[in-house]
């Protein structure tokens, strides 16, 4: 419940004689429980409707007669409630004793012993199980989840309360299961019975970690330990930028993560996860995991002691930093691995390299973000708070998939959109989002400037702008205004391939919106128009002043769980931490006094340029620290020909993936649950991550190693633990000097934070652009590099899947993951199809300039005519073998999102 | 095989879905007008014609159109009609629950008819349905008007296919005629209706169940408050009426409130119709005035016990009402003396059971019913109906335990008034009137090991259920 003194918006209620402070519209149950005062209850979460079906939350209501359900009644000034007389006590208890005739009771060998609302509440209410002989169902007979590799339904345990149900119809609005039957034989099932594989389920795990008993229960966690021994360590979810808060669920006698849960009210989840916060750690415990340094030999990898590795990696770094000049070594920093090492990785580039060459991912799905909202509004970040999302009126998404991307985030606008939110998707695809949208512009890939040029045109034609935000915060209109005159509504609608009344509809349901607000993600940066994209939004926004309010401004949703914070550390070749410039004398200064050295003055690198000069030979040493570009960059088979090119290769790693097995030395590095750090999500938030197991085998945390490299290179570095790194990190960088470990322990911050004063910041550009004035820029339409032509007549576009995570190394770990999605696919729309003779399932093949695929199809009408659409996800067939190594003009982000291709049958 | 075999007659009064074949003598007592069975009993009387020339169709609606729909309401609280439902609420105060600022919170609004009709011993609507369904129409839409309504549904118990498709026929004269659709009969008011066939649960009839149903969900009971009239069917204002307090209104409006409110007594105005079954000679649907002693219904109307033995026990209203033996039959049948007696009048339905009926199993086939059809949500009725019916077996089948009669009273006052929906409560009714009255008989199905009424042993009857 949402804390709430301010007066009129409280009600006082008197339950048992004392006086209590409730928010108006809240239940008497939550106001009950926030107070204190406890009454059982099994079928309540403040995430569901009440459905006041388990009766075990009954009060007495002075004035009212009988019996009332507190979670179903909303308070009311002067209410007078008694909780525990003894009507209700017995009531209650008779509740415990009939549910407990139908439950298998056997707590001694329950996994939920320890956690689990009937035994609590018989115990309390002292329910005899003998009163009603025992009728539970028997156990063991096969049901929805027989076949499942995550979940397990057992109805002997099941009190139903129907919160799994209500779960996933409300929240997740999978709508993947129900009761089936009747009466006494309810029980949970899929809609006709199908297993829940075959169903709509997303494997969120919600309906297990709602179930107030054993009946739901991850299969894989059964047996490893009951709920009372094992110890819950709360963290940061590694996978998206949303940052879900999870608690790992820690056998301490075994060293396993046994389940993963998480707390209803922790922000920003508020106890939701996606199917892979919630079951995608397998990889942790996974025998596939590096254990001891690696240095090859005559082309094989031989074990090494640590002293060994880091000595040569010592060695041979600054060896070829001298003899070919610091620009001939370069680093690649990690957003999957915590702002501490990112901080420490661009400090060693820095330091011990001499060199301002280092980069992480940012470069290959957001950096048009960083530069282009940068250019425009002076921060490249997200705008506003996931927490504002439910109170949006209009979501105007393009190029994103939340639902599947960003799960959490997805959750949040189904949650505004039950609110009564309208919604515009720009999308050429049948997202989650589409079909639900008021409108949906399909329009074709690469045309977005196109389509935005002309809604603002008509936005101005109708006057929908707002002249004042323009006149007073804005700068550059003229030209900008100027630049609109070419794009018509009819042209747009010619070019994007979408009718023109709903460009004209869209333009009007986001410029009125009260307020609106635009979520992107790489469909929007992923061209080689990325950056232009990007400006053109923030011209759309502040043309509208559609920004700098609460639930109004541009987000665009960071991929990698710690993308915003790599940048925010300064792994970037052009700013040290909190986007300092290193071309600023006084920046440099700074840092120079703090590290003890003298800084190179020369903008570094990217990841794109690093390959383009290790093909060229320029690039020597280079050192991957958490990435596989081999995997994850276009057009794979080009650049790993160049890598290896590369004299000396570091990989600094937790599997052997396709980039190590090129490397010359290979550290073993602790993944996420691990080690202690931090993450900022996408909404800017730096939260907890905390050290849950040991690490296996000599695997060393990375910011160990990092200071170890540093110190084989001739620069000492020494930490006594990750909070001394930031502590270093926040005193040098004015965004982030507020926040400390101590602050955030509970709930994280959203950084600008200057002072250990100051809340955080959970919007920008309140009343100011951080920037001074917003930009407007002048943008044209340009088509992707590669547009279809006779000989590749069709548009492939490449993206994220709900179930699996970028190269999928770890998700890819996870039998349920594995038993949802098991190969890769490509998704053609069913005229194509017949085109070519082809029907849903079969086998197609997909070539581009680059190489081709044979892959299964997906066929329907997901796809617009003339496109297909790639996941990247499987390892033994590569997506990335197919996409563009054309990049965007500013930021080098690949364009992924369109290249030429055809399909053929095998 | 069953040892109490008569019971099964009780109960057994079947939809057939040949409307030529009712087991039942007639309609109507013949003593007193027919405000809703008019021409009840012949087949072509539900055809548009039959209803214009024969029983004044649509006058009521011509009326009411030309009436404020405030007044129209106002009419019908005048009438002082109580729903027939099961409730007896009254329809008109029912009616201005209904919000009123509907254009600024851009709200739709339905009126669903209740034609679910699944309480044992309840067969009127389906009588309505069968003879008279362009009165339901009618007063659909006289609902529809009073209430600001655009569109009004129909949900049609599961079982009566053949009555869905003689709705539909019947709505289809209606709006080919004018008296539905666009601009009905010239009045600028535009209404239709849709008929929805149920899929044959009980608990449907509940009106919160009914609107999920409606809507494709399971059908649950909802959770009250919000009451309909805030948030009923698809999320918007409704209201539920029964078939025949819907079919209620032509009459009601064309004679005027003042005129019916002289039927019946005051606070019982008006005409019902009773559905008469069991140990009678004359079973049957009898419309007559509320207020009439049961008596008068069982012996002058129904022609007295059917199998020469005396009637033991009644059930006044339906299953869900409670029982009553034969020192209540003076009772006048109106909602209010009903109650006071302990039990309720709620769909009419009366149900007679001679001496030869034996108690414990009459009150196990009623249990088990509610077991059966209790939705499942909520703890007291799932499990409590079911242990009712486990113990009630038990002792129907001679292994009864002398706590169980004491468990069994325990279990009563912790369901009743605690579940989710009255479905729980309507459980409890037969189940307490029954321990209460006829105590004896289960002692002596437990003790003795042999029924009280028909002495047969019953050990040798296990599994015979
Ligand atoms: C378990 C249960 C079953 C019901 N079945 C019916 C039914 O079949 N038909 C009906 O009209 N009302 C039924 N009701 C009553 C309805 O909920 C509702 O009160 C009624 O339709 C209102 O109409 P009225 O105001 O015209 O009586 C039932 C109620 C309960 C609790
Ligand atoms: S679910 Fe709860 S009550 Fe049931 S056996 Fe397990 S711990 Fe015991
Ligand atoms: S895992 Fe999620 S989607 Fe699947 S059934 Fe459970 S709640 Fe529904
Ligand atoms: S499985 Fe769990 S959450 Fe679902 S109804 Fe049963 S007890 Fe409730
Ligand atoms: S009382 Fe019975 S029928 Fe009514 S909601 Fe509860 S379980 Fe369902
Ligand atoms: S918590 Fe209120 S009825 Fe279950």
């Amino acid at each position: 419940m949402k804390e709430n003194t301010e007066k009129g918006n409280t009600v006082l209620v008197n339950i048992d004689g004392r006086e209590v402070a409730a928010t108006v519209g809240s239940s008497l149950l939550d106001a009950a429980l926030a107070a204190g005062i406890h009454i059982p209850h099994i079928c309540h979460d403040p995430r569901l409707t009440p459905t006041g079906a388990c009766r075990l939350c009954l009060v007495e209501i002075e004035g009212e007669r009988g019996f009332q359900t507190s979670c179903t009644r909303t308070v009311a000034q002067g209410m007078k409630v008694r909780t525990q007389t003894e009507g209700v006590r017995a009531s209650r208890k008779n509740t415990l004793e009939l549910l407990l005739s139908e439950h298998c009771v056997d707590c001694l060998t329950c996994d939920k012993d320890g956690d689990c609302l009937l035994q609590d509440y018989s115990y309390e209410y002292q329910a005899d199980k003998a009163r009603f002989p025992n009728v539970a169902p028997a156990a063991g007979e096969p049901n929805y989840t027989t076949e499942s590799f995550a979940l397990e339904y057992d109805p002997s345990k099941c009190v139903r309360c129907q919160k799994c149900v209500r779960y996933c119809q409300e929240v997740q609005m999978a709508e993947a299961i129900t009761m089936a039957n009747r009466g006494g034989s309810i029980e949970v099932s899929t809609g006709i019975g199908i297993s829940l594989n075959e169903s709509s389920c997303e494997l969120c795990g919600g309906c297990v970690n709602v179930c107030p008993t054993s009946a739901l229960y991850d299969k894989q966690a059964k047996g490893l330990g009951r709920s009372k021994d094992l110890k819950k360590v709360r963290t940061t979810c590694t996978y998206c930028g949303v940052g879900c808060q999870m608690d790992f669920n820690v056998n301490p006698k075994t060293n396993r993560i046994v389940r993963v849960t998480s707390e209803v009210g922790c922000i920003p989840n508020n106890g939701s996860l996606c199917v892979k916060g919630k079951y995608a750690f397998d990889f942790v415990h996974s025998p596939e995991r590096l254990t001891t340094p690696l240095i090859k030999e005559n082309g094989e990898f031989r074990e090494a002691t640590w002293d060994e590795a880091l000595a040569l990696v010592g060695k041979r770094m600054t060896e070829i930093r001298d003899q070919h000049g610091p620009d001939a070594i370069a680093f690649l920093s990690s957003s999957r691995c915590t702002n501490e090492e990112n901080y420490l990785m661009q400090k060693l580039a820095r330091t011990a390299g001499r060199t301002n060459n280092i980069d992480q991912c940012a470069t290959t799905c957001h950096g048009p973000s960083v530069a282009g909202l940068g250019e425009s509004l002076g921060s490249g970040a997200m705008t506003n708070a996931i927490v504002e999302i439910e109170d949006v009126q209009t979501l105007f998404l393009i190029g994103a998939n939340p639902t599947e991307a960003h799960p959490i985030v997805g959750l949040a606008m189904k949650k505004a959109l039950r609110k009564g939110a309208k919604l515009v998707v720009c999308d050429p695809r049948d997202t989650w989002m589409a079909k639900r949208a008021d409108i949906h512009i399909k329009h074709k890939p690469g045309t977005d400037n196109m389509l935005i040029n002309a809604m603002m045109g008509y936005i101005i034609e109708k006057n929908l702008h707002d002249p004042k935000f323009v006149e007073e915060r804005c700068e550059n209109y003229p030209a900008f205004l100027e630049n609109l005159k070419g794009y018509t509504i009819e042209k747009a609608a010619e070019e994007c391939g979408v009718p023109a009344h709903l460009i004209r509809e869209a333009a009007e349901m986001y410029a009125k919106g009260t307020p609106s607000s635009i979520f992107y993600t790489l469909g929007i940066t992923e061209h080689s128009c990325g950056t232009n994209n990007v400006r053109n939004l923030a011209n759309l926004a502040m043309l509208t002043g559609q920004i700098g309010k609460r639930s109004s401004g541009i987000n665009p949703l960071r991929g990698q769980n710690n993308v915003q914070g790599a940048c925010d550390m300064g792994a970037m070749h052009m700013a040290l931490s909190g986007y300092q410039k290193v071309t600023d004398p006084a920046v440099r200064a700074k840092f120079e006094a703090a590290w003890g050295v003298t800084l190179p003055t020369n903008v570094g690198g990217r990841v794109t340029d690093f390959m383009e000069h290790a093909g060229e030979g320029k690039l020597k040493a280079f050192y991957c620290f958490g990435e596989d570009p081999i995997r994850s960059e276009p057009n794979s088979t080009k650049l790993a020909e160049d890598m290896a090119k590369i004299d000396f290769l570091v990989s600094q790693e937790i599997f052997m993936t396709e980039t190590a097995k090129l490397a010359d030395v290979i550290l073993p590095a602790t993944c996420f649950a691990e080690k202690d750090g931090t993450f900022a999500n996408t909404e800017r938030r730096i939260q907890r991550v905390r050290k849950a197991v040991d690490a296996p085998g000599q695997a060393r945390p990375d910011w160990q190693i990092i200071s170890q490299v540093a110190t084989a290179m001739g620069y000492p570095m020494s930490y006594n633990d990750p909070g001394e790194i930031y502590d270093e990190m926040a005193a040098l960088s004015p965004n982030f000097a507020g926040i400390n470990y101590e602050r955030i322990d509970k709930v994280g911050i959203q950084w600008p934070c200057p002072t250990k004063e100051h809340p955080g910041t959970p919007f920008l550009h309140a009343g100011r652009f951080t920037r001074g004035l917003g930009l407007f820029q002048a943008i044209p339409h340009t088509p992707p590099v590669e547009v279809p032509d006779a000989e590749y007549p069709m548009i492939l576009s490449t993206g994220r899947t709900l179930f699996n995570y970028n190269i999928a190394n770890m998700t890819r770990k996870t039998a349920a993951i594995e038993h949802k999605q098991p190969e890769n696919f490509v998704e053609v729309h069913r005229d194509d199809a017949a085109a070519i003779g082809i029907k849903n399932g079969d086998m197609v093949k997909v070539e581009t300039r680059r190489g081709s695929l044979v892959v299964k199809a997906h066929v329907a009408r997901k796809v617009r005519p003339g496109m297909i659409w790639m996941a990247f996800h499987h390892e033994e067939s590569n997506t990335n073998l197919l996409t563009n190594d054309a990049f965007d003009t500013t930021t080098r982000t690949g364009e992924y999102k369109a290249c030429s291709a055809r399909i053929s049958k095998p | 095989m069953r040892r109490c075999a008569r019971v099964g007659e009780v109960m057994a009064i079947r939809t057939k879905p040949d409307p030529q074949s009712y087991t039942f003598d007639g309609f109507g007592s013949g003593r007193y007008p027919n405000l809703m069975l008019r021409g009840a009993g012949e087949l072509e009387n539900w055809q548009l014609r039959t209803y214009e020339q024969k029983h004044e169709g649509y006058v009521a609606l011509r009326k009411a159109l030309k009436m404020e729909p405030s007044a129209v309401t106002a009419e019908v609280k005048t009438s002082g009609i109580r729903g027939r439902g099961g409730a007896g609420f009254p329809t008109g105060l029912k009616w201005t629950f209904m919000p009123k600022d509907i254009e600024d919170r851009k709200l739709t609004r339905y009126v669903v008819c209740n034609a679910d009709e699944g309480e044992p011993g309840t067969f009127k609507d389906r009588a309505i349905m069968e003879y008279n369904p362009h009165q339901l129409i009618e007063g659909l839409v006289i609902a529809g008007w009073a209430m600001g309504c655009k569109l009004g549904f129909i949900y049609v118990r599961g079982e009566f296919k053949w009555l869905v498709d003689k709705l539909d026929a019947a709505l289809q004269q209606a709006r080919e005629a004018g008296y539905l659709g666009r601009d009905i009969l010239g009045s600028g008011f535009d209404f239709d209706i849709l008929t929805y066939r149920g899929a044959g649960a009980y608990i449907c009839g509940e009106e919160t169940a009914l609107l999920n149903s409606l809507e494709g969900r399971r059908g649950e009971p909802r959770v009250k408050p919000p009451f309909p009239a805030v948030k009923g069917a698809f999320g918007q204002p409704t209201t539920v009426n029964n078939v025949e307090t819907l079919a209620a209104m032509p009459p009601i409006l064309r004679m005027g409130g003042d005129e019916y409110a002289k039927l019946g007594t005051p606070g019982n105005t008006g005409t019902r119709i009773f559905g008469l079954s069991g140990h009678v000679k004359r079973p049957g649907l009898y419309e007559l005035p509320l207020g009439l002693p049961l008596d008068f219904i069982l012996n002058d109307l129904g022609g007295g016990s059917s199998t020469g033995r005396k009637i033991k026990a009644i059930i006044p209203g339906g299953a869900s009402a409670p029982m009553w033996d034969a020192s209540a039959f003076d009772c006048p049948m109106d909602f209010d003396t009903v109650k006071a007696r302990g039990s309720m009048a709620g769909s009419g339905g009366i149900i007679a059971m001679d001496e030869s009926t034996c108690m414990v199993q009459a009150t196990l086939r009623l249990l088990r019913f509610y077991a059966h059809e209790s939705c499942g949500q909520c703890t007291p009725c799932r499990e409590g109906c079911n242990w009712v019916t486990k113990i009630l077996t038990r002792i129907e089948a001679g292994q009864g335990r002398e706590e169980d009669l004491p468990l069994l009273e325990s279990l009563v006052p912790r369901i009743n008034m605690r579940t989710l929906c009255p479905l729980g409560d309507a459980a409890c009714g037969p189940l307490e009137s029954a321990l209460r009255l006829f105590r004896p008989e289960f002692e002596h199905h437990i003790r003795q090991k042999t029924c009280l009424v028909t002495g047969t042993p019953l050990l040798a009857s296990l599994g015979a259920h």
